[in-house]
Protein backbone atom coordinates (compact mmCIF):
# COMPACT_ATOMS: atom_id res chain seq x y z
CA UNK A 1 0.00 0.00 0.00
CA UNK A 2 1.14 3.51 -0.63
CA UNK A 3 1.52 6.12 2.05
CA UNK A 4 -1.89 7.69 1.30
CA UNK A 5 -3.72 4.36 1.28
CA UNK A 6 -2.19 3.43 4.62
CA UNK A 7 -3.22 6.77 6.01
CA UNK A 8 -6.85 6.32 4.98
CA UNK A 9 -6.97 2.78 6.34
CA UNK A 10 -5.53 3.73 9.70
CA UNK A 11 -7.83 6.75 10.05
CA UNK A 12 -10.79 4.42 9.49
CA UNK A 13 -9.64 2.08 12.23
CA UNK A 14 -8.26 4.66 14.66
CA UNK A 15 -9.85 8.07 14.17
CA UNK A 16 -7.74 9.56 16.97
CA UNK A 17 -4.45 8.85 15.18
CA UNK A 18 -2.46 11.87 14.11
CA UNK A 19 -0.10 12.08 11.13
CA UNK A 20 3.14 13.93 10.70
CA UNK A 21 3.88 15.50 7.37
CA UNK A 22 7.16 16.51 5.84
CA UNK A 23 10.63 15.41 6.82
CA UNK A 24 13.01 12.98 5.28
CA UNK A 25 11.30 9.79 6.38
CA UNK A 26 8.01 10.76 4.78
CA UNK A 27 9.87 11.66 1.60
CA UNK A 28 10.94 8.02 1.51
CA UNK A 29 7.28 7.04 1.55
CA UNK A 30 7.12 6.25 5.24
CA UNK A 31 3.96 7.12 7.10
CA UNK A 32 4.53 8.75 10.50
CA UNK A 33 1.67 8.02 12.87
CA UNK A 34 1.09 9.55 16.30
CA UNK A 35 -1.03 7.44 18.62
CA UNK A 36 -1.95 7.43 22.31
CA UNK A 37 -0.22 4.84 24.42
CA UNK A 38 -3.52 3.09 25.19
CA UNK A 39 -4.28 2.58 21.49
CA UNK A 40 -0.88 1.11 20.66
CA UNK A 41 -1.63 -2.53 21.46
CA UNK A 42 -4.88 -2.76 19.43
CA UNK A 43 -3.17 -0.96 16.55
CA UNK A 44 -0.16 -3.28 16.71
CA UNK A 45 -2.40 -6.34 16.56
CA UNK A 46 -4.21 -4.97 13.52
CA UNK A 47 -0.95 -4.05 11.79
CA UNK A 48 0.40 -7.54 12.20
CA UNK A 49 -2.73 -9.57 11.49
CA UNK A 50 -4.59 -7.74 8.71
CA UNK A 51 -3.40 -9.22 5.42
CA UNK A 52 -3.44 -5.84 3.67
CA UNK A 53 -1.04 -4.44 6.31
CA UNK A 54 1.05 -7.49 7.15
CA UNK A 55 3.67 -5.54 9.08
CA UNK A 56 5.74 -8.49 10.24
CA UNK A 57 9.21 -6.97 10.53
CA UNK A 58 9.80 -4.66 13.47
CA UNK A 59 13.23 -3.30 12.65
CA UNK A 60 13.78 -0.42 15.02
CA UNK A 61 12.40 0.23 18.49
CA UNK A 62 13.59 3.18 20.47
CA UNK A 63 12.67 5.75 23.06
CA UNK A 64 13.22 9.48 22.86
CA UNK A 65 13.39 11.93 25.74
CA UNK A 66 11.77 15.22 24.73
CA UNK A 67 12.36 16.77 28.20
CA UNK A 68 8.62 17.50 28.64
CA UNK A 69 7.58 13.97 27.79
CA UNK A 70 9.02 10.69 26.53
CA UNK A 71 8.04 8.94 23.34
CA UNK A 72 8.40 5.47 21.91
CA UNK A 73 9.16 5.07 18.23
CA UNK A 74 8.48 1.84 16.36
CA UNK A 75 9.64 1.29 12.78
CA UNK A 76 7.74 -1.44 11.00
CA UNK A 77 7.93 -2.87 7.55
CA UNK A 78 6.23 -5.65 5.65
CA UNK A 79 8.30 -8.35 4.03
CA UNK A 80 5.53 -8.96 1.47
CA UNK A 81 4.15 -5.53 0.59
CA UNK A 82 7.39 -3.65 1.35
CA UNK A 83 5.66 -0.65 2.88
CA UNK A 84 7.04 1.01 5.97
CA UNK A 85 5.32 2.77 8.83
CA UNK A 86 6.62 4.69 11.83
CA UNK A 87 4.49 4.66 14.97
CA UNK A 88 5.13 7.18 17.72
CA UNK A 89 3.51 7.32 21.07
CA UNK A 90 3.79 10.06 23.69
CA UNK A 91 4.35 8.94 27.26
CA UNK A 92 4.14 10.74 30.57
CA UNK A 93 7.66 11.49 31.75
CA UNK A 94 6.99 10.74 35.43
CA UNK A 95 5.14 7.50 34.89
CA UNK A 96 5.88 6.20 31.39
CA UNK A 97 3.83 3.09 30.66
CA UNK A 98 2.98 1.33 27.41
CA UNK A 99 1.80 -2.15 26.52
CA UNK A 100 4.48 -4.60 25.48
CA UNK A 101 4.31 -6.07 21.98
CA UNK A 102 6.77 -8.88 22.65
CA UNK A 103 4.07 -11.47 21.92
CA UNK A 104 3.45 -9.96 18.47
CA UNK A 105 7.03 -9.36 17.35
CA UNK A 106 9.55 -11.36 19.34
CA UNK A 107 12.35 -8.91 18.65
CA UNK A 108 10.45 -6.42 20.83
CA UNK A 109 11.34 -8.40 23.95
CA UNK A 110 15.03 -7.39 23.83
CA UNK A 111 14.43 -3.94 22.42
CA UNK A 112 11.86 -3.13 25.10
CA UNK A 113 14.26 -4.25 27.78
CA UNK A 114 16.79 -1.79 26.38
CA UNK A 115 14.25 1.04 26.38
CA UNK A 116 13.22 0.06 29.91
CA UNK A 117 16.69 0.43 31.36
CA UNK A 118 17.81 3.39 29.26
CA UNK A 119 14.63 5.49 29.56
CA UNK A 120 12.74 3.89 32.44
CA UNK A 121 9.72 3.12 30.29
CA UNK A 122 7.57 0.37 31.82
CA UNK A 123 6.26 -2.18 29.38
CA UNK A 124 3.08 -3.71 30.71
CA UNK A 125 2.74 -7.50 30.38
CA UNK A 126 6.31 -7.89 29.19
CA UNK A 127 7.44 -11.51 29.76
CA UNK A 128 10.75 -10.65 31.40
CA UNK A 129 11.35 -7.00 32.14
CA UNK A 130 14.81 -6.82 33.72
CA UNK A 131 18.06 -4.97 33.16
CA UNK A 132 19.88 -6.33 30.12
CA UNK A 133 22.84 -4.08 29.40
CA UNK A 134 23.31 -2.17 32.66
CA UNK A 135 24.72 -3.98 35.68
CA UNK A 136 22.82 -4.59 38.91
CA UNK A 137 22.09 -1.52 40.99
CA UNK A 138 21.13 0.66 38.04
CA UNK A 139 17.38 0.19 38.48
CA UNK A 140 15.69 3.56 38.45
CA UNK A 141 18.64 5.42 36.91
CA UNK A 142 18.03 6.02 33.25
CA UNK A 143 21.22 7.04 31.48
CA UNK A 144 19.68 7.99 28.14
CA UNK A 145 17.40 10.58 29.69
CA UNK A 146 18.49 14.14 29.04
CA UNK A 147 18.70 15.08 32.70
CA UNK A 148 20.90 12.13 33.67
CA UNK A 149 24.04 13.27 35.45
CA UNK A 150 27.05 11.09 36.02
CA UNK A 151 29.77 13.03 37.85
CA UNK A 152 32.49 10.54 36.87
CA UNK A 153 32.12 9.79 33.19
CA UNK A 154 30.01 12.63 31.82
CA UNK A 155 30.97 13.68 28.33
CA UNK A 156 30.25 17.28 27.57
CA UNK A 157 31.62 19.59 24.93
CA UNK B 1 3.94 -16.53 20.31
CA UNK B 2 6.31 -15.91 23.17
CA UNK B 3 8.81 -18.54 24.13
CA UNK B 4 7.69 -21.20 26.59
CA UNK B 5 8.75 -20.40 30.13
CA UNK B 6 11.38 -22.84 31.38
CA UNK B 7 11.02 -24.14 34.89
CA UNK B 8 14.32 -25.19 36.36
CA UNK B 9 14.37 -28.71 37.80
CA UNK B 10 16.55 -29.82 40.63
CA UNK B 11 18.65 -31.91 38.23
CA UNK B 12 19.29 -28.99 35.91
CA UNK B 13 22.73 -27.60 35.64
CA UNK B 14 23.22 -23.88 35.22
CA UNK B 15 26.53 -22.89 33.71
CA UNK B 16 28.01 -19.54 32.84
CA UNK B 17 29.70 -19.18 29.48
CA UNK B 18 31.73 -16.02 29.43
CA UNK B 19 32.21 -13.12 29.80
CA UNK B 20 35.73 -14.36 29.08
CA UNK B 21 35.33 -17.38 26.86
CA UNK B 22 37.02 -18.17 23.54
CA UNK B 23 33.82 -19.24 21.78
CA UNK B 24 31.91 -16.03 22.46
CA UNK B 25 34.44 -13.95 20.47
CA UNK B 26 34.20 -11.10 22.89
CA UNK B 27 32.79 -10.30 26.27
CA UNK B 28 29.38 -11.90 26.03
CA UNK B 29 27.98 -13.63 29.09
CA UNK B 30 25.52 -16.49 28.59
CA UNK B 31 23.73 -18.23 31.41
CA UNK B 32 22.79 -21.65 30.12
CA UNK B 33 20.31 -24.01 31.76
CA UNK B 34 21.24 -27.57 30.89
CA UNK B 35 19.44 -30.85 31.29
CA UNK B 36 22.20 -33.36 30.80
CA UNK B 37 23.77 -32.18 27.58
CA UNK B 38 20.61 -30.59 26.21
CA UNK B 39 20.17 -26.85 26.34
CA UNK B 40 16.90 -25.81 27.97
CA UNK B 41 17.43 -22.09 27.96
CA UNK B 42 20.06 -19.50 27.08
CA UNK B 43 19.96 -16.14 28.74
CA UNK B 44 22.37 -13.50 27.43
CA UNK B 45 23.75 -10.85 29.76
CA UNK B 46 25.11 -7.89 27.86
CA UNK B 47 26.86 -4.68 28.66
CA UNK B 48 30.43 -5.75 29.35
CA UNK B 49 31.60 -3.52 26.52
CA UNK B 50 28.77 -1.01 26.59
CA UNK B 51 30.12 2.50 26.00
CA UNK B 52 26.79 4.22 25.44
CA UNK B 53 27.81 5.43 22.01
CA UNK B 54 24.32 6.78 21.45
CA UNK B 55 24.59 9.08 24.45
CA UNK B 56 28.12 10.08 23.52
CA UNK B 57 26.97 11.06 20.03
CA UNK B 58 24.47 13.52 21.50
CA UNK B 59 27.37 15.75 22.47
CA UNK B 60 29.45 15.26 19.33
CA UNK B 61 29.05 17.20 16.10
CA UNK B 62 27.94 15.65 12.83
CA UNK B 63 31.55 15.32 11.73
CA UNK B 64 32.77 13.88 15.01
CA UNK B 65 30.14 11.27 15.80
CA UNK B 66 31.07 9.12 12.81
CA UNK B 67 34.37 8.22 14.44
CA UNK B 68 32.67 6.50 17.35
CA UNK B 69 30.79 4.19 15.00
CA UNK B 70 33.98 2.52 13.78
CA UNK B 71 34.09 1.06 17.25
CA UNK B 72 30.68 -0.57 17.07
CA UNK B 73 31.03 -3.37 14.57
CA UNK B 74 34.78 -3.15 14.24
CA UNK B 75 34.85 -5.68 11.40
CA UNK B 76 32.52 -3.55 9.28
CA UNK B 77 33.82 -0.15 10.27
CA UNK B 78 33.72 1.21 6.72
CA UNK B 79 30.10 0.23 6.37
CA UNK B 80 29.15 1.76 9.73
CA UNK B 81 30.81 5.03 8.74
CA UNK B 82 29.07 4.81 5.39
CA UNK B 83 25.63 4.58 6.97
CA UNK B 84 26.24 7.56 9.25
CA UNK B 85 27.67 9.64 6.42
CA UNK B 86 24.64 8.80 4.29
CA UNK B 87 22.27 9.84 7.05
CA UNK B 88 23.99 13.22 7.46
CA UNK B 89 24.05 13.69 3.67
CA UNK B 90 20.30 13.10 3.58
CA UNK B 91 19.85 15.94 6.03
CA UNK B 92 22.25 18.26 4.21
CA UNK B 93 20.92 17.18 0.81
CA UNK B 94 24.43 16.80 -0.51
CA UNK B 95 25.04 14.87 -3.69
CA UNK B 96 28.03 12.55 -3.39
CA UNK B 97 30.35 12.69 -6.44
CA UNK B 98 30.37 9.51 -8.58
CA UNK B 99 34.02 8.82 -7.79
CA UNK B 100 33.33 8.84 -4.06
CA UNK B 101 30.31 6.57 -4.53
CA UNK B 102 32.37 3.96 -6.32
CA UNK B 103 35.20 4.17 -3.80
CA UNK B 104 32.69 3.73 -1.01
CA UNK B 105 31.17 0.63 -2.55
CA UNK B 106 34.63 -0.82 -3.23
CA UNK B 107 35.63 -0.26 0.39
CA UNK B 108 32.35 -1.73 1.65
CA UNK B 109 32.80 -4.89 -0.35
CA UNK B 110 36.45 -5.30 0.63
CA UNK B 111 35.37 -4.89 4.25
CA UNK B 112 32.67 -7.49 3.78
CA UNK B 113 35.25 -9.87 2.35
CA UNK B 114 37.62 -9.31 5.26
CA UNK B 115 34.82 -9.73 7.76
CA UNK B 116 33.57 -12.97 6.20
CA UNK B 117 37.11 -14.30 6.04
CA UNK B 118 37.58 -13.73 9.74
CA UNK B 119 34.17 -15.30 10.42
CA UNK B 120 35.11 -18.33 8.35
CA UNK B 121 38.35 -18.86 10.22
CA UNK B 122 36.74 -18.34 13.60
CA UNK B 123 33.81 -20.65 12.86
CA UNK B 124 36.12 -23.42 11.71
CA UNK B 125 38.15 -22.94 14.87
CA UNK B 126 35.00 -23.12 17.00
CA UNK B 127 34.02 -26.48 15.55
CA UNK B 128 37.50 -27.89 15.95
CA UNK B 129 39.63 -27.11 12.88
CA UNK B 130 42.50 -24.83 13.75
CA UNK B 131 44.27 -24.42 10.39
CA UNK B 132 41.58 -22.34 8.61
CA UNK B 133 42.06 -19.57 11.14
CA UNK B 134 45.60 -19.02 9.92
CA UNK B 135 44.59 -19.26 6.27
CA UNK B 136 41.83 -16.72 6.75
CA UNK B 137 44.15 -14.32 8.49
CA UNK B 138 46.68 -14.60 5.69
CA UNK B 139 44.12 -13.38 3.15
CA UNK B 140 42.61 -10.84 5.51
CA UNK B 141 46.04 -9.35 6.03
CA UNK B 142 46.18 -8.43 2.34
CA UNK B 143 42.94 -6.45 2.64
CA UNK B 144 44.15 -4.79 5.81
CA UNK B 145 47.31 -3.72 3.99
CA UNK B 146 45.25 -2.23 1.17
CA UNK B 147 43.15 -0.35 3.75
CA UNK B 148 46.22 0.85 5.58
CA UNK B 149 47.67 2.41 2.45
CA UNK B 150 44.54 4.35 1.58
CA UNK B 151 42.92 5.03 4.94
CA UNK B 152 45.91 5.07 7.24
CA UNK B 153 44.46 2.54 9.65
CA UNK B 154 43.79 -1.15 9.60
CA UNK B 155 40.65 -1.55 11.68
CA UNK B 156 38.95 1.71 12.62
CA UNK B 157 39.06 3.39 9.25
CA UNK B 158 36.97 6.58 9.67
CA UNK B 159 37.45 7.03 5.94
CA UNK B 160 33.91 7.96 4.94
CA UNK B 161 32.92 11.50 5.81
CA UNK B 162 29.76 13.47 4.99
CA UNK B 163 30.05 14.36 1.30
CA UNK B 164 32.33 11.59 0.18
CA UNK B 165 35.55 10.02 1.40
CA UNK B 166 38.31 11.63 3.42
CA UNK B 167 41.16 11.26 0.91
CA UNK B 168 41.67 9.97 -2.59
CA UNK B 169 42.72 6.36 -3.06
CA UNK B 170 46.39 5.50 -2.94
CA UNK B 171 48.08 5.15 -6.38
CA UNK B 172 48.79 1.50 -5.58
CA UNK B 173 45.17 0.76 -4.67
CA UNK B 174 43.99 -0.72 -7.96
CA UNK B 175 47.11 -2.80 -8.50
CA UNK B 176 46.97 -4.27 -5.03
CA UNK B 177 43.28 -5.06 -5.24
CA UNK B 178 43.96 -6.90 -8.49
CA UNK B 179 46.73 -8.84 -6.79
CA UNK B 180 44.42 -9.70 -3.93
CA UNK B 181 41.63 -10.85 -6.23
CA UNK B 182 43.96 -13.08 -8.22
CA UNK B 183 45.27 -14.57 -4.98
CA UNK B 184 41.93 -15.04 -3.23
CA UNK B 185 40.22 -16.56 -6.27
CA UNK B 186 42.51 -19.54 -5.99
CA UNK B 187 42.26 -19.66 -2.24
CA UNK B 188 38.49 -19.66 -1.93
CA UNK B 189 38.35 -23.02 -3.70
CA UNK B 190 40.81 -24.22 -1.11
CA UNK B 191 38.41 -22.98 1.58
CA UNK B 192 35.67 -25.09 0.03
CA UNK B 193 37.84 -28.18 -0.18
CA UNK B 194 39.03 -27.78 3.36
CA UNK B 195 35.80 -26.97 5.20
CA UNK B 196 32.68 -26.87 3.02
CA UNK B 197 33.13 -30.38 1.64
CA UNK B 198 34.47 -31.69 4.90
CA UNK B 199 32.19 -34.41 6.25
CA UNK B 200 33.00 -33.64 9.88
CA UNK B 201 32.10 -29.99 9.37
CA UNK B 202 28.89 -30.91 7.57
CA UNK B 203 27.90 -33.24 10.40
CA UNK B 204 28.50 -30.46 12.87
CA UNK B 205 26.37 -27.91 11.01
CA UNK B 206 23.65 -29.64 8.96
CA UNK B 207 20.29 -29.70 10.72
CA UNK B 208 21.71 -27.77 13.68
CA UNK B 209 20.25 -24.52 14.99
CA UNK B 210 17.21 -24.43 12.75
CA UNK B 211 15.14 -21.28 12.57
CA UNK B 212 12.12 -20.92 10.29
CA UNK B 213 11.52 -17.99 7.98
CA UNK B 214 8.60 -16.69 10.08
CA UNK B 215 10.61 -16.84 13.29
CA UNK B 216 13.61 -15.16 11.68
CA UNK B 217 11.37 -12.27 10.59
CA UNK B 218 9.67 -12.09 13.97
CA UNK B 219 13.01 -11.90 15.75
CA UNK B 220 14.02 -9.06 13.44
CA UNK B 221 16.97 -11.01 12.08
CA UNK B 222 18.80 -9.64 9.08
CA UNK B 223 21.84 -10.22 6.96
CA UNK B 224 23.30 -13.62 6.05
CA UNK B 225 21.80 -15.17 9.20
CA UNK B 226 18.28 -14.37 8.01
CA UNK B 227 18.99 -15.12 4.36
CA UNK B 228 19.98 -18.63 5.43
CA UNK B 229 16.33 -19.06 6.43
CA UNK B 230 15.02 -17.75 3.12
CA UNK B 231 14.22 -14.19 4.17
CA UNK B 232 14.70 -11.61 1.46
CA UNK B 233 16.47 -8.85 3.33
CA UNK B 234 19.51 -7.64 1.41
CA UNK B 235 19.39 -3.85 1.73
CA UNK B 236 21.71 -3.54 -1.25
CA UNK B 237 18.91 -5.02 -3.39
CA UNK B 238 15.77 -3.84 -1.60
CA UNK B 239 16.76 -0.23 -1.00
CA UNK B 240 19.80 0.32 -3.24
CA UNK B 241 22.19 3.07 -2.24
CA UNK B 242 25.23 4.55 -4.01
CA UNK B 243 25.90 2.53 -7.18
CA UNK B 244 24.46 -0.82 -6.08
CA UNK B 245 21.52 -0.52 -8.47
CA UNK B 246 23.88 -0.38 -11.44
CA UNK B 247 25.79 -3.53 -10.48
CA UNK B 248 25.23 -7.07 -11.55
CA UNK B 249 24.58 -9.25 -8.54
CA UNK B 250 21.87 -11.48 -7.17
CA UNK B 251 20.65 -11.66 -3.61
CA UNK B 252 21.89 -14.91 -2.10
CA UNK B 253 19.17 -16.85 -0.34
CA UNK B 254 19.31 -20.35 1.11
CA UNK B 255 16.23 -22.11 2.41
CA UNK B 256 17.78 -24.57 4.85
CA UNK B 257 17.53 -22.39 7.95
CA UNK B 258 20.27 -24.37 9.71
CA UNK B 259 23.90 -23.59 10.43
CA UNK B 260 25.05 -24.99 7.10
CA UNK B 261 22.64 -22.76 5.16
CA UNK B 262 23.95 -19.67 6.95
CA UNK B 263 27.47 -20.87 6.25
CA UNK B 264 26.74 -21.28 2.53
CA UNK B 265 25.22 -17.79 2.29
CA UNK B 266 28.43 -16.23 3.58
CA UNK B 267 30.64 -18.39 1.37
CA UNK B 268 28.64 -17.35 -1.68
CA UNK B 269 28.69 -13.74 -0.54
CA UNK B 270 32.46 -13.78 -0.58
CA UNK B 271 32.42 -14.80 -4.23
CA UNK B 272 29.75 -12.21 -4.90
CA UNK B 273 31.74 -9.45 -3.22
CA UNK B 274 34.74 -10.37 -5.34
CA UNK B 275 32.62 -10.07 -8.47
CA UNK B 276 31.33 -6.64 -7.35
CA UNK B 277 34.89 -5.45 -6.71
CA UNK B 278 35.90 -6.76 -10.13
CA UNK B 279 33.09 -4.85 -11.82
CA UNK B 280 34.18 -1.58 -10.23
CA UNK B 281 37.92 -1.66 -9.76
CA UNK B 282 38.79 -0.65 -13.32
CA UNK B 283 35.84 1.70 -13.66
CA UNK B 284 36.46 4.27 -10.96
CA UNK B 285 35.26 7.53 -12.53
CA UNK B 286 37.50 10.58 -12.47
CA UNK B 287 36.51 13.62 -10.47
CA UNK B 288 36.21 14.81 -6.90
CA UNK B 289 36.35 12.39 -4.03
CA UNK B 290 34.40 14.71 -1.76
CA UNK B 291 31.54 17.12 -2.26
CA UNK B 292 31.97 20.63 -0.94
CA UNK B 293 30.41 20.96 2.49
CA UNK B 294 30.50 23.67 5.12
CA UNK B 295 33.02 23.42 7.91
CA UNK B 296 30.30 23.29 10.54
CA UNK B 297 27.48 20.99 9.57
CA UNK B 298 23.95 21.80 10.66
CA UNK B 299 21.08 19.47 9.97
CA UNK B 300 17.58 20.92 9.58
CA UNK B 301 14.97 20.04 12.19
CA UNK B 302 13.53 16.64 11.46
CA UNK B 303 14.15 12.92 11.43
CA UNK B 304 16.52 11.05 9.18
CA UNK B 305 16.91 7.34 8.73
CA UNK B 306 19.45 5.54 6.61
CA UNK B 307 20.14 1.84 6.30
CA UNK B 308 22.94 -0.21 4.82
CA UNK B 309 23.86 -3.87 4.58
CA UNK B 310 26.85 -4.57 6.81
CA UNK B 311 28.61 -7.91 6.89
CA UNK B 312 26.22 -8.92 9.68
CA UNK B 313 22.97 -7.49 8.44
CA UNK B 314 20.93 -4.36 8.39
CA UNK B 315 22.41 -1.36 10.16
CA UNK B 316 20.07 1.58 10.62
CA UNK B 317 21.02 5.05 11.74
CA UNK B 318 18.13 7.12 13.04
CA UNK B 319 18.94 10.77 13.70
CA UNK B 320 16.52 13.17 15.32
CA UNK B 321 17.71 16.71 14.75
CA UNK B 322 16.56 19.87 16.45
CA UNK B 323 18.43 22.03 13.97
CA UNK B 324 21.71 22.31 15.84
CA UNK B 325 25.22 21.10 15.19
CA UNK B 326 24.78 17.98 17.31
CA UNK B 327 22.10 15.29 17.03
CA UNK B 328 19.29 15.54 19.57
CA UNK B 329 18.93 11.78 19.65
CA UNK B 330 20.64 9.12 17.65
CA UNK B 331 19.79 5.45 17.50
CA UNK B 332 21.84 2.72 15.93
CA UNK B 333 19.76 -0.23 14.91
CA UNK B 334 22.48 -2.83 15.07
CA UNK B 335 22.12 -6.16 13.30
CA UNK B 336 23.84 -8.18 16.02
CA UNK B 337 21.36 -7.15 18.70
CA UNK B 338 18.39 -8.65 16.89
CA UNK B 339 20.31 -11.69 15.74
CA UNK B 340 21.39 -12.40 19.30
CA UNK B 341 17.81 -12.24 20.54
CA UNK B 342 17.07 -15.32 18.41
CA UNK B 343 19.88 -17.33 20.03
CA UNK B 344 17.68 -18.64 22.85
CA UNK B 345 15.06 -19.85 20.38
CA UNK B 346 17.63 -21.51 18.13
CA UNK B 347 19.53 -23.36 20.84
CA UNK B 348 16.61 -24.82 22.77
CA UNK B 349 16.70 -28.60 22.59
CA UNK B 350 20.16 -28.62 21.00
CA UNK B 351 23.30 -30.05 22.52
CA UNK B 352 25.70 -27.78 24.38
CA UNK B 353 28.48 -28.56 21.90
CA UNK B 354 26.33 -27.42 19.01
CA UNK B 355 25.66 -24.10 20.64
CA UNK B 356 29.15 -23.04 19.66
CA UNK B 357 28.41 -23.78 16.01
CA UNK B 358 25.12 -21.87 16.22
CA UNK B 359 26.82 -18.84 17.73
CA UNK B 360 29.54 -19.08 15.12
CA UNK B 361 27.09 -18.98 12.23
CA UNK B 362 25.23 -16.04 13.75
CA UNK B 363 28.51 -14.13 13.44
CA UNK B 364 28.08 -12.06 16.58
CA UNK B 365 30.35 -9.09 17.19
CA UNK B 366 29.84 -8.03 20.77
CA UNK B 367 30.70 -4.29 20.53
CA UNK B 368 28.04 -4.12 17.83
CA UNK B 369 25.47 -5.60 20.20
CA UNK B 370 26.39 -3.52 23.24
CA UNK B 371 27.19 -0.26 21.41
Amino acid sequence: MTREELKIKITELFPTAGFEEGGDTSAAGWLNVQIEATAWLPLAEQLKQKPEFHFDYLFCVTGVDWKTHLSMVYHLTSTIHRHTIVIKSKLDRNNPEIESVAHIWRTAEFNEREAYEMFGIKFLHHPDLRLLILPEGWEGKNPMRKDFEDPVNMIRL
Amino acid sequence: MTEEVVITDQDDLIINVGPQHPSTHGVLHLVITLNGETVKKVEPHLGYIHRSIEKMCESLTYRQFIYTTSRMDYLSSHINNHCCAMCVEKGLQVEVPPRAQVIRVLMDELTRLASHQLWWGALAMDVGALTPFFLAFREREMINDIMEETCGTRLTMNYMVPGGVMADIHPNFQRRVHEFLAHFKRKIDEYDELITDNIIFQNRTKGIGFISKEDAISYGMSGPSARGSGVQCDIRKLYPYEVYDKLQFKEIIESGGDCFARYMVRMKEMKQSMSIVEQLIDNIPEGDFQAKTKNVLKLPKGEFYSRVETARGELGVYIISEGGTTPYRIKFRSPGYSNLSALDHMTRGQKIGDMVAIMGTLDLVIPDIDR
